[in-house]
């Protein structure tokens, strides 16, 4: 566990005398077959050591030769987040030695990224139940590689400080990352852990619409590193920012920035100056500790990559990836809204969900909107929830919906019978139409059992029967009840009440 | 005039991780400056609307296929190793940040 | 025996082709001729740093049998070749002249060492030459100085004295160079060889240890310019693990130098660099250099002198970019995953046995130049320095855009002086600095360079070398005028200039 000492000042106090600014580094990691400059495959959990080569292992003499896939990736990205793409850029070496780092320089980009000048709007909901869009500047989106993976031995915490020594594996090394810089966030106040978190998880929708990444902040192919600092409310300047590294959940994003402005205001308040430094965020603690202090003995030594070539990607393959992009978010949550005819409410909770993709598939599949929404938000969701698995994990798929809606359609089941059609359908029993039959699960459409049935509970409830003589349809529902008893369930309750009413009129 | 001095060239050793000790920093502290001296009639020469080379070849956009090639085993990768663990390199206890 | 060690590799081949010799044999022929003279870091020639006997003579009976059968690969298939320690070959130790390199078998092949693999060139050995191919006397080298065969009390030039040198005291028929700012021509000058700088992006630099990526490139370390357009071409070309590789055919080297070996220069226009002369230049390098432009113009040459009035700079260009460059390249030497580990009392840290081996592991010359380069990069001296540095180089390669306008091949002289003594320069890096003089502004400006004997001054009577650059890709202009230059001086020598090297100690002559 990491404690603190810092002081920290309730975040409301915060706000009465300081405004915070914010930027984000997000790492994207690709999700390329091959790293960014080898041929060296990129999954997730190899053995160690078993997806190197004398290039992404730093071994003497071996070159880089840039994964066109990846360019694509990074021009896709910007092109994506409103940037002017480069008509001209290199690599660049940032110096320093790292042991796991294999060449003790990262091959980056520096003074010439190839994407630049970009923005998003990011719609954030206000407390009052309103959603205020923010313009996010993007200031530079660039191309790079990752490090490889230390793990620490000895010591009492398996952590860095204190470990005996340390063994590293290079298959990380060398995977193609997208680092995207947004410009200081200003004016956000009382919003800006929001604004921050808001940003990330839209980053996040956007690469994922985009294809370039599996996207799982858990595994850690999207990073984000918080910049914030706090400046004298209304003074207008930039105060002295401290960068949290690492914060790997959106839930996270959001407490690391609350933290910081409240550690920051006690530093302040104190008559303190703030250092600019590198901070850790902790999970389990929710705090953020001091790493090392920028200083002047921080010198990259940045310098053009000499074994790797410019990249000018020509404005005609710019126009042909422009073309590829995916509809943006927001507008496309718009549009979806309109065509479906949802509530603000209702689309809300299907985003929220995590379901907006599942419900258009489930469309696409021939489902109407709504019903594709009751099953996703209502059955599935209490599933994913119950068995603590992602949505899209539950062995269910948008056709599997659509053909299970289709069979209520056709009244071969009703809705009861299709949560038992879900049941096979988790345990990997078939079809929908192979669970009805295995499980025998069809609706009775055997006029004589059900013309027994229904002469059954016209005999056992007189009194209702009358009631029904007499006019009083709604009596029949404990009818209909009854017969349903009856026949387990198996029974399309709409056949039973014509049924009922047939035989008393 | 360009003139380096035994304090700076302690810093750049200290950046560049050689553990000079006050013997070769009073051996190469003059020699640097003389060299620095010779290389220093560089400024000025190139006017600003020089363009700088980098290459000297000038290519552009060389790319490789998205396509797995065959990799080193870990026992190759291993085979340099000073000292090596389970299948990791094994390094001695890492100073200052988590990367 | 001795007879096929003094073949030129051309002549070799022929043999091979007639069944007049094997592969096996001339293999053994050269291993103990290397035997014989290349002693160790304390006598002899010591231009080999390994030798592979075994592996050599495997290479070579699988050569023959292939000739056996009809199949040779190429039609230097069997000829035996030492290659400079700077490329790294799978199973062969390779050093790079350092001390942090020792005992390091790579687990893979330069793409150079990979194409003379798949020709069936038997590989003899790894060649000495100064720590990570920084110097220009082989003196920097971790395991003892190689030495000059014309004087072994002299330098065989740097960095790539083990290659020269091997070739020039006949240890081997042909050797694999690097030339950074002069490394394989300069050798080539003061031991009286011929050696080829290709264009660069001509030879591929993948398995090359990198001095500076930017100026390093591969190539031909001979006897003869035919010997040197036969290795070039076998070497040459596109190679897609190097980005920086020119994916052009490579041109008709072998063809340009037999057109060169008629002795005819018609209509070649030859500039004389004006700034290539002057103080500094040994009196006796001067004059045969004269004397080569004289014959030029006797056999048919236009010769005109042109100014390049920005090499001046070049030298300081060139200590700006290349410490840069390597400064970086060599911090992957921190005994974490390869090479030696040096570890401290106490409990170090990581970074602490980074600093020590690093440290212990480099050499002077090493630690200057990394130092050097840290400067150069470091934010506050960027733009004055190592910016300033990569403009002069865009000056340097117009001053040879324009002289190519007027003229085919620039000559100069190789280096300023012949070969100086052991240890005379050790100690003062600036003057020998000094030797790459002539030789820098084609490494700035990606040009070809070959330096051809030219004879011997007369104050020491030893080797002055001839050096043609062409523009850049056109690697056979410097073949055609050096075999003509070759052609013309070894008929008024009578016979190539090595045969009046002295004999060695343990060789027939």
């Amino acid at each position: 566990m990491t404690t603190t000492t810092d002081t920290l000042v309730p975040f409301d106090e915060v706000l009465e005398r300081y405004d915070p600014a914010l930027g984000l580094e997000v790492h994207v990691e690709l999700n390329t077959a091959t790293k960014m400059f080898c041929g060296c495959p990129t999954e997730f959990g190899a053995e160690p050591n078993t997806q190197v080569c004398p290039t992404c292992l730093g071994l003497p003499g071996a070159m880089p030769v840039v994964n066109g896939k990846a360019v694509e990736a990074a021009i896709r990205i910007g092109l994506a987040l409103n940037c002017d793409i480069a008509e001209w850029c290199r690599f660049a070496r940032k110096n320093y030695f790292y042991p796991d780092m294999p060449k003790n320089f990262q091959t980056s980009q520096y003074d010439e990224p190839i994407c630049f000048d970009g923005f998003m709007d990011v719609p954030v909901e206000t407390g009052d139940g309103e959603t205020q869009v923010f313009r996010v500047g993007i200031e530079r989106a660039h191309m790079e590689e990752d490090t490889g993976k230390s793990t620490h031995v000895g010591g009492a915490t398996g952590r860095i400080h204190g470990a005996d020594y340390s063994l590293v594996d290079y298959n990380r090394a060398g995977i193609p990352l997208i680092e995207i810089v947004t410009r200081p966030i200003t004016g956000a106040g009382e919003m800006a852990p929001a604004v921050a978190r808001a940003y990330v998880a839209q980053l996040r929708d956007l690469i994922v619409a985009l294809g370039v990444s599996d996207a799982r902040m858990e595994q850690g192919s999207i990073r984000a590193d918080v910049n914030l600092s706090l400046a004298p409310k209304g003074s207008g300047v930039l105060g002295t920012r401290t960068e949290t590294k690492n914060v790997n959940s959106l839930r996270s994003v959001e407490r690391a920035v609350r933290y910081e402005m409240s550690r920051h205001a006690g530093v302040l308040d104190g008559g303190e100056r703030v250092l600019q430094e590198t901070r850790h965020w902790h999970e389990d603690t929710g705090v953020t500790t001091s790493g090392r202090e920028k200083s002047d003995a921080e010198d990259y030594r940045y310098f053009p990559e000499p074994d790797l070539v410019p990249v000018a990607p020509s404005r005609e393959w710019v126009e042909e990836l422009r073309a590829t992009l995916p509809e943006n978010p927001t507008q496309k949550r718009a549009r979806l809204q309109q065509e479906w005819g949802f509530s603000d409410l209702e689309m809300r909770d299907t985003v929220g969900a995590g379901a907006l993709d599942l419900v258009v598939q489930t469309v696409e599949a021939g489902a109407s909107p709504q019903t594709a929404r009751k099953w996703w938000l209502g059955e599935l969701a209490r599933r994913a929830n119950d068995t603590e698995t992602a949505i899209d994990a539950l062995g269910v798929t948008p056709a599997d919906v659509a053909a299970v809606q289709a069979l209520v359609d056709e009244g071969t089941i009703n809705d009861k019978l299709a949560r038992k059609v879900f049941e096979g359908l988790y345990a990997g029993e078939g079809t929908p139409a192979e669970i009805v039959e295995k499980r025998g699960l069809a609706v009775v459409s055997d006029e004589g059992a059900l013309s027994a049935a229904v002469d059954n509970a016209i005999a056992a409830n007189p009194a209702v029967a009358d009631k029904i003589r007499d006019g009083k349809v709604a009596a029949a529902g404990a009818l209909i009840g009854a017969v349903m008893k009856e026949m387990r369930g198996q029974a399309d309750a709409g056949r039973v009440r014509e049924l009922i009413l047939e035989k008393l009129s | 005039m360009a003139e380096i001095t035994r304090d700076e060239v302690a810093h750049l050793a200290d950046l560049a991780r050689i553990d000079l000790d006050d013997a070769e920093l009073d051996h190469l502290a003059p020699q640097l400056s003389v060299i620095l001296e010779s290389v220093a009639s560089i400024r000025g020469v190139a006017d600003d609307d020089v363009p700088p080379t980098s290459h000297p070849v000038p290519l552009t956009n060389v790319f490789r296929e998205d396509v797995v090639q065959p990799c080193l085993t870990a026992e190759q990768a291993l085979s340099g190793a000073p000292a090596k663990e389970d299948g990791r390199f094994s390094v001695p206890r890492i100073l200052g940040d988590e990367q | 025996m001795t007879e096929l060690i003094r073949r030129t590799a051309a002549e070799l081949a022929a043999a091979l082709a007639a069944g007049e010799t094997t592969s096996v044999e001339l293999t053994q022929a050269h291993l103990d001729r290397i035997a014989a003279v290349d002693g160790d870091r304390d006598s002899g020639v010591h231009a080999f740093l390994h030798v592979d006997a075994d592996g050599a003579l495997a290479q070579a009976a699988a050569s023959d049998e292939r000739r056996r059968d009809g199949e040779p690969l190429d039609v230097l298939d069997g000829v035996p070749i030492a290659v400079k320690d700077v490329l790294v070959t799978n199973g062969l130790p390779t050093t790079c002249g350092s001390r942090i390199l020792e005992g390091w078998v790579p687990p893979y092949d330069a793409t150079v060492v990979r194409r003379l693999k798949a020709a069936g060139l038997p590989i003899l050995g790894k060649t000495n030459m100064d720590e990570f191919a920084m110097g220009s006397s082989t003196e920097h080298s971790a395991y003892g100085p190689t030495r000059n065969p014309w004087d072994l009390g002299r330098i065989p030039g740097g960095s790539g004295g083990g290659s020269a040198a091997a070739v020039a005291a006949y240890e081997a028929p042909l050797a694999i160079g690097t030339d950074t700012g002069g490394s394989i021509r300069q050798p080539g000058a003061v031991t009286g060889t011929v050696g080829v700088k290709p264009t660069y992006g001509g030879v591929s630099r993948y398995g090359l240890v990198a001095l500076a990526n930017s100026l390093d490139q591969a190539g031909p370390v001979t006897r003869t310019v035919m010997d040197a357009a036969l290795l070039q071409e076998l070497i040459g070309g596109h190679d897609p693990l190097d980005s920086t590789s020119v994916d052009q055919p490579v041109p008709a080297l072998v063809d340009a130098a037999r057109q060169g070996a008629s002795g005819d220069l018609t209509g070649v226009r030859v500039g004389v660099v004006t700034e290539m002369s002057g103080d500094g230049w040994q009196p006796g390098v001067m004059a045969r250099f004269q004397e080569s432009v004289d014959l030029m113009v006797r056999a048919g040459a236009e010769v005109v002198e042109v100014s390049c009035p920005h090499f001046v700079h070049a030298l300081a260009a060139y200590y700006l970019i290349l410490p840069a460059e390597a400064s970086s390249n060599l911090a992957k030497f921190d005994a974490m995953r390869y090479g030696l580990r040096v570890v401290p009392e106490g409990n170090p840290s990581a970074e602490e046995v980074m600093k020590a081996t690093r440290d212990a592991g480099f050499g002077d010359e090493v630690k200057r130049r990394i130092i050097l380069g840290t400067y150069a990069l470091s934010s506050g001296y960027y733009d004055a320095y190592y910016g300033q540095a990569q403009k002069v180089r865009t000056l340097i390669s117009r001053d040879f855009a324009a002289a190519f306008e007027r003229v085919d091949v620039l000559v100069s002289p190789t280096a300023p002086t012949t070969a100086f003594k052991l240890g005379e320069k050790l100690d003062d890096p600036l003057a020998m600095y000094l030797n790459d003089l002539a030789t820098i502004p084609a490494n700035l400006s990606g040009v070809p360079g070959i330096s051809v004997p030219a004879g011997l001054a007369n104050e020491d009577g030893l080797p002055v070398g001839l050096q043609v650059l062409a523009p850049a890709l056109a690697d056979d202009r410097c073949y055609r005028v050096g075999a003509a230059l070759e052609t013309v001086l070894a008929s008024q020598w009578g016979g190539p200039l090595l045969d009046k090297a002295p004999a060695l100690d343990g060789g027939d002559r």
